[in-house]
Parts: C-alpha cells; sequence; structure tokens
C-alpha cells in the first residue's frame, strides 16, 4: 500500500465541503491529508485529468446472502462487485438464511467483510428475531456489535403494536435508524408484479401500490408519535413519494431511498414475462418514475441505493409466479443513476454526489461521505464520459440476473480507493 | 388478403391476444374442416403420424385434457400423458428441465397447462417443439376462447355485431381473457358481468364494458357465458357468500325470463350447478354447453395441425 497518495489534476465533487472544482487530492496514512492546488511529492500519483474525484459512494442496501446461500453472493463476491461500482460502502440487509438477528450475526458480517478486503461493510440487524415481526431481536447487543440499524428487509413488520415498539426501544440506543419494507402482507397478497393493466393481461396476481402506501402511512402516524428516526426503503410509487413529502415539511425525522429500477423500468418490461424484471416493491407505472424523479430533484428522496439483490440463474430460469425476487445491480447502479437523472438533467453532479455519498453516511451515521482534511481516504475516481456496455458475464457478482446486460450507460469507475488503498482500478488487478 | 393466400407460420399458440383478426378466423375455417373427421367411421386422419405430442398438465383437467388427447390420437399421433403427481416434479425438477428432459426423447409438440401465467411463453424460448397454451393460471386459455366463439359463430352465423355478456369471476379467469380478444376481434360487443371485488386491475383498459347488475345486461345479449368461481385461485373470499353471490349473479329459470329467446348459454365447464348457472338452465334448450365440448375436439385438431404445419415450414 502506496503511504502517500496524489490524485492530480481530477475534478473535485465534495458537496460537505462546497468543493467543485478541478484540484489535487492528497492521501496520506489512510487519510485526507489535503484538497488544493498543492501538489506534493508521493508515492503513488493517480492523473485524473478529466476524471471526477468523489468522496466514496455509499450503498445503503446491499443484500450479499452471506450466511445461507453463499453460491448467490458471499460477502467477498459482494464486496468486490462493490468496489467495480465505485461503492466504499456497503450495508447488507439481514434477510440471510439464518436471519442477521444477533450480535453474532452481526460480528460475522463484519469479519468477513474485513477478510475481504474491498469495501467498508456494515450491517443492519433484523428488527425482530428470525424477521418473523413478532418478538424484538436484541437490538442493544447488536448496535454494541456495530450494527447501523435495523430492519426486517424482504418483508415490512406487518404487526403496527410491533413496529410502534421496535421505534420507542430503539431510541435507547444512538444513532440508529430503523428502516422498513413498507408492504402490506395481506393487500400484496401473492403478487408477482404491479397491480394493473399489464398484470391483467398477463395473468399474474399484482401488488397493489396500495400494499407500500398503507404501511407506510401507518408508520408514518408511528414517527409522528414517537418521533425516532425512520426510514423508507426502495420508494416505489407518486403516492409513497407524497407522504413522505408531507412527512418532511412536518418536520418528522423520516428519510427515505430508491433503488435504480424505480427510476428506469416499468411494468411493462414484465409482458415477456423475464424474471430478471421481477421485483419487489414491483415496478411500477410511468407516472411513479416521474413522480419520483420530481422528488429526489425536489431533495425528498435522501439515498440512492442499488437493492442489489443476486440469484442464480437456475432460480431465476423458472416461470415468472416461481422465480424470487431481485435484480443485481452493484456493478452497473452508478452508471444506471446517471443515465436516470444526470442525463436528463433532473439533477447536477454535486446533487448525485449528495444522494449517493453525503446523506448515506447521515442515514447510518458514519463519518463518511466526505473529502474532508483528516477524513479516512474513501475515493471514488469515474471518468463520466466514458460509454461502457453492460456485460453481465464480466460481474464480478456471483449471480448474473441482470435486465441491463447490453445496456450502453456512461460513467466508468476507473479506481475506488478505500482507506487509501486502492481497492479497483480499470487499470490493473487489484 | 383472401383466405387462399393467408399462411400461418406461428408454431406455438401461446394466447389470442397477440393473434390477428385474420388468424382466428383461419383457426376456426381449418376447425370446420376437421369437423367431419369426427363423423366418418373410422376417426382418424394421418396428418400428425410420427408425431410426438405430449401433454404436460401441471393442473388438474377433465376435458381440456382428453379433449386434446383424442384431438391428437385423431390426427394419429403418439401421445405422452404427463402428470405433476406421478413425475420429477414432485421431486423437486423444474418446469424447464422437465420439458427438456422430455424434448430429449423427440417431441414434437408440448401442449402445457400450468397454475402460472406465462409458463408457456417461458416454455417456448426455451425449447425447439411447438408450444401449445392450454391454460396458464389466469392469463390465457386460448383453444377454450377459440372453441366459444367457433361455437357462437356456427350457430350465428357471425359474431359481428353480437352482444355477449361474460359473467362471474373475470378475475381469475383465463377464459374471459381469451375469449375477450377473440369475440372482440371477430367484431363482438362483449359486456362482463360479475362483482367489483371479481373485475381485475384496470379492466376499463380492455376493449370491453363492464357491469356489476347482471339483470341491466341479461335482456340485452344475444350469448351469455357463465365462468366457474375459481375458488382455488382466491385468496380472501371477494363476496360474503355463494348464497348471495348466485342471488346477484347466478343465471336461474327465473332470470332467464327476461333474456332474449334465442339466447346462447354458455360454459367453459366444470359448472357448480346451482351456483352459477341452474341446472334447468344448464340442461335447457339455450344451453350449447356439450357442443361446446364436441366442437372443442374440432379445434384442438385444427390447433395441433397448424404449429405442426408452421414448424415444418420452419425446419
Amino acid at each position: 500500500m502506496a503511504k502517500n497518495i496524489l490524485i492530480k489534476n481530477g475534478f473535485v465533487i465534495d458537496p460537505a465541503n462546497k468543493i467543485n472544482q478541478k484540484a489535487n487530492v492528497y492521501v496520506v496514512d489512510g487519510k485526507i491529508a489535503e484538497v488544493s492546488k498543492f501538489e506534493p511529492k508521493a508515492d503513488l500519483i493517480i492523473d485524473a485529468a478529466g476524471k471526477y474525484v468523489l468522496p466514496g459512494l455509499i450503498d445503503i442496501h446491499v443484500h450479499f446472502r452471506e450466511p445461507g446461500d453463499e453460491e448467490e453472493e458471499t460477502i467477498a463476491s459482494g464486496s468486490a462487485a462493490a468496489v467495480a461500482g465505485g461503492f466504499t460502502s456497503v450495508v447488507c440487509m439481514p434477510n440471510t438464511d439464518p436471519a442477521i438477528d444477533d450480535a453474532t450475526s452481526v460480528e460475522y458480517i463484519h469479519r468477513m467483510g474485513r477478510q475481504a478486503r474491498r469495501t467498508h461493510v456494515y450491517v443492519m440487524g433484523a428488527i425482530t428475531k428470525g424477521r418473523a415481526g413478532e418478538q424484538l431481536s436484541e437490538m442493544g447487543f447488536m448496535t454494541q456489535a456495530g450494527a447501523v440499524g435495523f430492519t426486517d428487509d424482504g418483508s415490512g413488520v406487518q404487526n403496527a403494536a410491533v413496529m410502534l415498539r421496535a421505534l420507542k426501544y430503539s431510541s435507547m440506543f444512538k444513532n440508529i435508524v430503523i428502516s422498513q419494507h413498507c408492504q402490506d402482507n395481506l393487500l400484496a397478497g401473492a403478487g408477482a408484479m404491479n397491480a394493473g393493466f399489464n398484470s391483467t393481461v398477463l395473468g399474474l396476481p399484482g401488488i397493489d401500490p396500495l400494499a407500500e402506501e398503507m404501511m407506510l402511512w401507518r408508520d408514518i402516524q408511528l414517527v409522528r408519535k414517537t418521533n425516532m428516526r425512520y426510514h423508507v426503503q426502495h420508494v416505489s410509487t407518486a403516492k409513497s413519494a407524497e407522504l413522505i413529502r408531507q412527512a418532511k415539511n412536518d418536520c418528522l425525522p423520516i428519510t427515505c431511498e430508491v433503488a435504480p429500477h424505480h427510476l428506469l423500468l416499468t411494468d411493462d418490461a414484465c409482458c415477456d414475462y423475464d424474471t430478471n424484471y421481477k421485483v419487489n416493491p414491483p415496478l411500477r407505472t410511468a407516472k411513479d418514475i416521474e413522480a419520483i424523479k420530481q422528488a429526489i430533484k425536489d431533495g425528498v428522496i435522501d439515498a440512492l441505493a442499488s437493492d442489489h439483490a443476486p440469484h442464480l440463474k437456475s432460480e431465476k430460469e423458472l416461470e415468472f409466479l416461481a422465480a424470487p425476487f431481485g435484480i443485481a445491480s452493484l456493478e452497473c447502479a452508478l452508471g444506471l443513476y446517471i443515465k436516470a437523472l444526470i442525463e436528463p438533467k433532473i439533477i447536477d453532479w454535486p446533487q448525485l454526489v449528495s444522494i449517493m455519498a453525503v446523506n448515506p453516511a447521515k442515514i447510518i451515521s458514519v463519518d463518511k461521505g466526505t473529502l474532508g482534511k483528516g477524513k479516512q481516504a474513501d475515493i471514488t475516481i469515474i471518468d463520466p464520459d466514458f460509454e461502457y456496455t453492460v456485460d453481465v458475464n464480466k460481474f464480478r457478482s456471483k449471480s448474473k440476473n441482470c435486465p441491463y446486460d447490453g445496456w450502453k450507460l456512461k460513467g466508468k469507475v476507473e479506481y475506488t480507493i478505500v482507506g487509501g488503498e486502492i481497492r479497483y482500478s480499470t487499470f490493473a488487478t487489484v | 388478403m383472401s383466405k387462399k393466400e393467408f399462411i400461418w407460420n406461428r408454431k406455438h399458440l401461446i394466447g389470442l391476444r397477440e393473434l390477428s383478426r385474420e388468424e382466428i378466423e383461419y383457426i376456426l375455417d381449418t376447425a370446420q374442416g376437421f369437423e367431419q373427421v369426427s363423423t366418418r367411421s373410422i376417426k382418424k386422419a394421418p396428418t400428425l403420424r410420427g408425431k410426438v405430442v405430449v401433454n404436460l398438465f401441471f393442473e388438474d383437467s377433465t376435458r381440456t385434457r382428453n379433449s386434446f388427447t383424442l384431438a391428437a390420437n385423431r390426427l394419429s399421433a403418439d401421445v405422452i400423458e404427463f402428470t405433476q403427481k406421478s413425475s420429477s416434479v414432485s421431486k423437486g425438477e423444474t418446469l424447464l428441465d422437465t420439458a427438456r428432459n422430455l424434448e430429449a426423447m423427440g417431441i414434437d409438440i408440448v401442449v402445457i397447462r400450468h397454475s402460472a401465467g406465462g409458463a408457456p411463453k417461458f416454455l417456448s424460448r426455451n425449447i425447439n417443439a411447438c408450444v401449445v397454451n392450454a391454460g396458464d393460471g389466469y392469463c390465457e386459455h386460448p383453444t377454450q376462447g377459440l372453441l366459444d366463439t367457433f361455437t357462437i359463430r356456427k350457430i350465428k352465423g357471425s359474431l359481428e355485431g353480437l352482444k355477449i355478456a361474460i359473467v362471474g369471476d373475470i378475475a381469475h379467469s383465463r377464459v374471459a381473457r381469451s375469449d375477450i380478444y377473440a369475440m372482440t376481434k371477430l367484431g363482438a360487443e362483449v359486456t362482463l358481468v360479475g362483482p367489483p371485488t371479481l373485475m381485475p386491475a384496470k379492466v376499463s383498459q380492455l376493449p370491453v364494458q363492464v357491469s356489476y347488475s347482471l339483470d341491466a345486461v341479461i335482456g340485452q345479449v344475444d350469448v351469455i357465458n357463465m365462468l366457474r368461481i375459481q375458488f382455488e385461485r382466491m385468496g380472501t373470499n371477494p363476496f360474503p357468500s355463494i348464497k348471495e353471490y348466485s342471488h346477484y349473479f347466478g343465471l336461474t329459470v327465473e332470470r332467464m325470463k327476461k333474456a332474449k329467446k334465442d339466447i346462447l348459454v354458455m360454459h367453459p365447464g366444470p359448472i357448480n350447478r346451482g351456483v352459477e348457472i341452474e341446472s334447468e338452465v344448464a340442461d335447457g334448450t339455450n344451453s350449447v354447453i356439450l357442443q361446446q365440448v364436441t366442437n372443442g375436439l374440432a379445434v384442438r385438431m385444427a390447433v395441433l395441425f397448424l404449429v405442426n404445419q408452421a414448424a415444418m415450414a420452419k425446419e
């Protein structure tokens, strides 16, 4: 590992420090030493002319399938995918088998993350034991072990009393967020896609947008009562965006994220029964996309996650009804967000960096998302104009269930530097 | 384009939604030609001799399966009967593995019934044999739609301008969807009748009228197709009781008094007697339910014949 790295001539975008200009970034002993025109001697010099130098991107919603389904993804393979996608930190969801619902499991994820030596690996613990939605899991012990939040992701906590208890109980612990996969199971039923005209003609059971919106509305009332930090995962409907907007106007401590597929794909994509388009929450309509993009523009949406959900080909090679939900998207998430938000000029680069680095760090309460002096040197360098074609066969992820295969995207990650160490480079095997 | 110039080139029959009016009429015309095979002393045609048809049924079925079997037999094909309960599927084998294994045995046509919408399409993308949909979830049941249309055309001469009511569990009915596509393409006006809880999402985007009152519709229509309530596909009850459902949507002798004298009463079967239709109506003079079954044979012979022809043309 080079002791000193000088990244020179790059265009530095660091919204936390209001930097949006050409500058050099100097890294010493794994920390940011300086961002300026200063050009000190260094062990390693990276010429970033024409490139954007960003605080390392943070993905607060990934599924690495370990423990339990290591054939789909491991923390090692997922971490490799993450750095290839420009992410210096990721947050693993606890819907593994067994669920991550105790301190030992949290420690295990951290240990495997450290061993992988790619990206920083954080974890959210399950809100309830076994994600069964009944009994609170040991949030205190998990917090002590380093969990950055709690969620039963994969399903929502159905019982309002349990959710209320989770919000109240978690108030004992500093900087902990309760995250929710908003979906009322009874309203969602056995749905496989968005409920609408397409589900009608495809003869597939639909998931009504209400299933998401009802639970979100319920939880907003619980947050109103407890004033506890609450995070909405993968917002998919226009009404959900509106509910969050109203809640924020009421100054409730609510944050939210979206996933790339809810900005780029509608339920029309399911019309050929291609299971790569089967996700939960399901792909919605063009109107929903429009509303969510507007919410991003207005700052209502706090974070962009990938909701990276890898599955084996054999698992997806089934009837639409039988196949599991999920898209593997870590390695192309940045390009997808550029396509969805930068290219149509909905937001600019500093805004993108805010919702892919600054805000995610705040949501999980880690001291990251900035190139401030003395901060850990987590840096992503990208070529914003470089066009590439998504090729799932080149994915580091063990799974290739990605509907974007063959898409042309802009914005290629050139270097991912984690703690001052180059963990990914397009120019060499790291 | 005249009928003689028309060339059928589909080696799969997945659904009627994707077919043009010409294609539907071509199948019906072809079926008409096959009707007489069943009236011969030796009820056989050599059309599929040397071909293998697999009945790949993942759901219980009596009339559709037997109809396809008989249709294939009458065209001189060899028929393999597959049932989920006695297959490797019960040991965890996937649909695709099952189909690929069968294909390795040299099959030509797969007739598939499956509880999952899209299963036939999925199969058609992954195997070389012809695929005929015998009902997938609540997506489509194209041969039922064709035989219903064939039956109406045979009796009424044409569907152009006819008013047709499809009554009951529209949400879970693959028959309703195939009927809608076929009947409207052939010029009929279709009204869906049932409680709002049994109407699918955004149903108004289909080329149909919707009514929640059978009494308001019964006097206007030339054909009424009563659907079975698909209890097995429902989660929570979409209506309070069978008694109340029958009261509002059952085709009773009393209600038939309001109907046109020459109304055709149809039902895809199996019938829940006394629920969606009273026995006296099901067996009454306006009923064409058994004719539907008879016509199904000719329609399925036509479909097997046509997909095989298309496959051979592509070889």
